[in-house]
């Protein structure tokens, strides 16, 4: 612990600056066996609610990237923290309890078929041991969130793209994690549904979540505003 | 204000964010949303929960269900049922007169008088307990009762049965050195045909058994292994199957033991189920003995009766089997879930 404490007293970094990020990636490397550095030196930090885009062409590193987050892979070197705690060095038994503080939304919404909309939204849930009531609660007002009242008893597979993708972020924000972490949210869907998606993580940010989205489409993310983190061949281009 | 800001301060100071080990603030995300009674019902909830949906799962997949449960009952029944042919073999040579008792088959020539008066002067030995003489009528009478073979006995016209004198040698002779020099001096009398020491084909019943029983526990100990690798190699099936359940599980932060609990009351109903279902077919297979094999008794005149599975063993036997059952399932899932990708 000291160790690390000099380490971070050394990348001058202060306490309060500590409270203020949520994602915090210093001089990230990975290195895979086969290819080589996929991620190059990365430093780039994300405030408590903050909306930020991560851009790039394929291959960029974009997945790679949120692959740290989730702790499914591991940096090869340089410090990942997450809300004040260290993600790249985290043991195993840490991991799940980690996990609960991220909201993951990938593109091809990850949801359990054989399990209703509820069950699907809930999984987090009764995975974190909230009693019966408190999940029906909250899932009921993930739901009504993410405009998908009444649709509980369905079935993921007799809903249309968008409504499934809205079920996966419902299911991110169950839990009320300080983080949502959206992998090509809107890869497989119009424009139109595409900015709906986009207006419900604006809703997210302004109650105080840090949102990170990764994602190619430069349109989309040119009428949006936001921070943008670009990737290229693995180095942080900007942002 | 001044308050606020001092206490953000001390806690500032207190507790650095970034240096608070992860499972402190674990715990307090596991804590979250209710208290420790809520939390305690949830907990109940879950493995509730998991013990029916993981039998629900098993009824709507009754043909692979039906499969795995068929051979690991049938080689629980053939353990068990191992376990009671032994049981009732064991019964039989408990019956058994295990004393020292010699049997004098005196020659052919041999009068009756004559074995009389060589029974009275064995009776004379002080080593001797007491001395019987079953007679070639006697013997033949034992005989037509209890061989079975009566009818076929009348067919000769002169009794072929030898007279025998039983000799009961007193305790004290009972250890081996003074029972050999006994039956040697019997062997050595001119009217004895041959002298014979029963308590012999007694010891070597009883070796046969012991012996079986080894084979049996050895038998036993591979049926075990085998029930423990077909469960969890059901589990492993399954595991494949629901790959991608456990991946989204991992990914919104489930814990391995979270992750293993409905597997492991699969491999927990598999067992129990198989359980019940080969006590019922060593229960039906001891009952088509049964007449038989009380037939066969009372051909010997023997008074034996088949056991059966008593209510301590039929727990005793439910209850391995379930262990089994998980314990197969548990150590699949040690391994699998260590080697599934993300962690």
């Amino acid at each position: 612990m000291r160790k690390r404490l000099s380490m971070l007293c050394l990348l001058k970094i202060s306490l309060s600056e500590i409270k203020k990020t949520m994602l915090k990636f210093d001089n990230v490397t990975k290195r895979y066996p086969e290819t080589g550095d996929v991620l190059r030196n990365i430093s780039f930090h994300l405030r408590h609610g903050e909306i930020a885009f991560l851009t790039g062409h394929s291959g960029a590193g974009k997945s790679t990237l949120l692959k740290l987050i989730a702790v499914m892979e591991r940096c090869s070197r340089g410090i990942i923290l997450l809300d004040g705690e260290n993600l790249s060095g985290a043991k195993e038994y840490q991991i799940p309890f980690l996990r609960r503080k991220m909201g993951f939304i990938y593109q091809d919404y990850k949801l359990l078929q054989d399990r209703t909309v509820f069950d699907n939204v809930a999984l987090p849930l009764v995975i974190a041991g909230f009693g019966h009531q408190e999940i029906t609660r909250r899932v009921r007002a993930a739901l009504d969130k993410v405009g998908l009242s009444g649709k509980e008893k369905k079935y993921p597979m007799a809903l249309s793209g968008g409504e499934q993708q809205r079920v996966g972020i419902a299911r991110a924000v169950v839990n009320k994690p300080p983080i949502i972490i959206a992998d090509e949210p809107t890869g497989n869907l119009d424009p139109e549904l595409a900015a709906d998606i986009m207006r419900l993580f604006e809703s997210f940010q302004q109650v105080g979540v840090t949102v990170l989205i990764a994602s190619h489409d430069i349109s989309l993310i040119a009428q949006m505003n936001h921070r943008v983190l670009k990737l290229d061949h693995g180095q942080l281009v900007s942002g | 204000m001044k308050r606020i800001n001092r206490r953000h301060q001390t806690q500032e100071v207190k507790q650095p964010r970034y240096a608070k080990p992860a499972r402190q603030d674990a715990q307090r995300t596991t804590t979250a949303g209710g208290n420790f009674v809520d939390k305690l019902k949830a907990y109940r909830d879950l493995h509730a929960h998991a013990l029916f949906s993981s039998l629900g799962r098993l009824v709507a997949s009754p043909f692979n269900s039906v499969m795995t449960i068929a051979v690991l009952s049938i080689a629980i029944s053939l353990a068990s049922g191992f376990y009671l042919v032994l049981a009732n073999l064991q019964q039989l040579t408990e019956n058994l007169e295990t004393s020292a008792q010699i049997s004098l088959f005196l020659k052919d020539e041999v009068s009756e008088t004559h074995a009389k008066q060589l029974a009275d002067s064995i009776r004379q030995n002080p080593g001797i307990q007491s001395v019987k003489l079953i007679t070639k009528e006697q013997a033949l009478a034992e005989f037509k009762t209890y061989s079975g073979f009566g009818s076929a006995i009348t067919v000769l016209k002169t009794n072929p049965l030898p007279i025998v004198i039983q000799v009961l040698p007193k305790d004290t002779l009972e250890d081996t050195r003074g029972l050999e020099d006994l039956l040697q001096s019997f062997q050595q009398s001119v009217e004895v045909d041959s002298a014979q020491l029963d308590m012999k084909w007694v010891e070597r019943l009883q070796s046969i058994m012991a012996v079986s029983q080894c084979a049996a526990t050895l038998l036993n100990l591979m049926l075990g292994f085998a029930v423990l690798f077909i469960a969890g190699n059901t589990i492993r099936l399954e595991l494949q199957s629901r790959h991608e359940e456990v991946v989204i599980a991992k990914l919104v932060g489930a814990t391995r033991a979270f992750i293993q609990r409905p597997f492991l009351y699969t491999g927990f109903w598999i067992g129990f189920i198989s359980g019940v279902v080969a006590w019922f077919i060593v229960t039906v297979m001891m009952l088509i003995l049964r007449q038989p094999v009380e037939n066969l008794s009372g051909l010997y005149g023997g008074n034996f009766h088949l056991l059966f599975f008593g209510f301590g063993e039929t727990l005793e036997l439910i209850a391995i089997s379930s262990a089994l059952g998980v314990l197969g399932s548990w150590a699949v899932l040690m391994y699998q879930l260590q080697h599934t990708k993300p962690a």
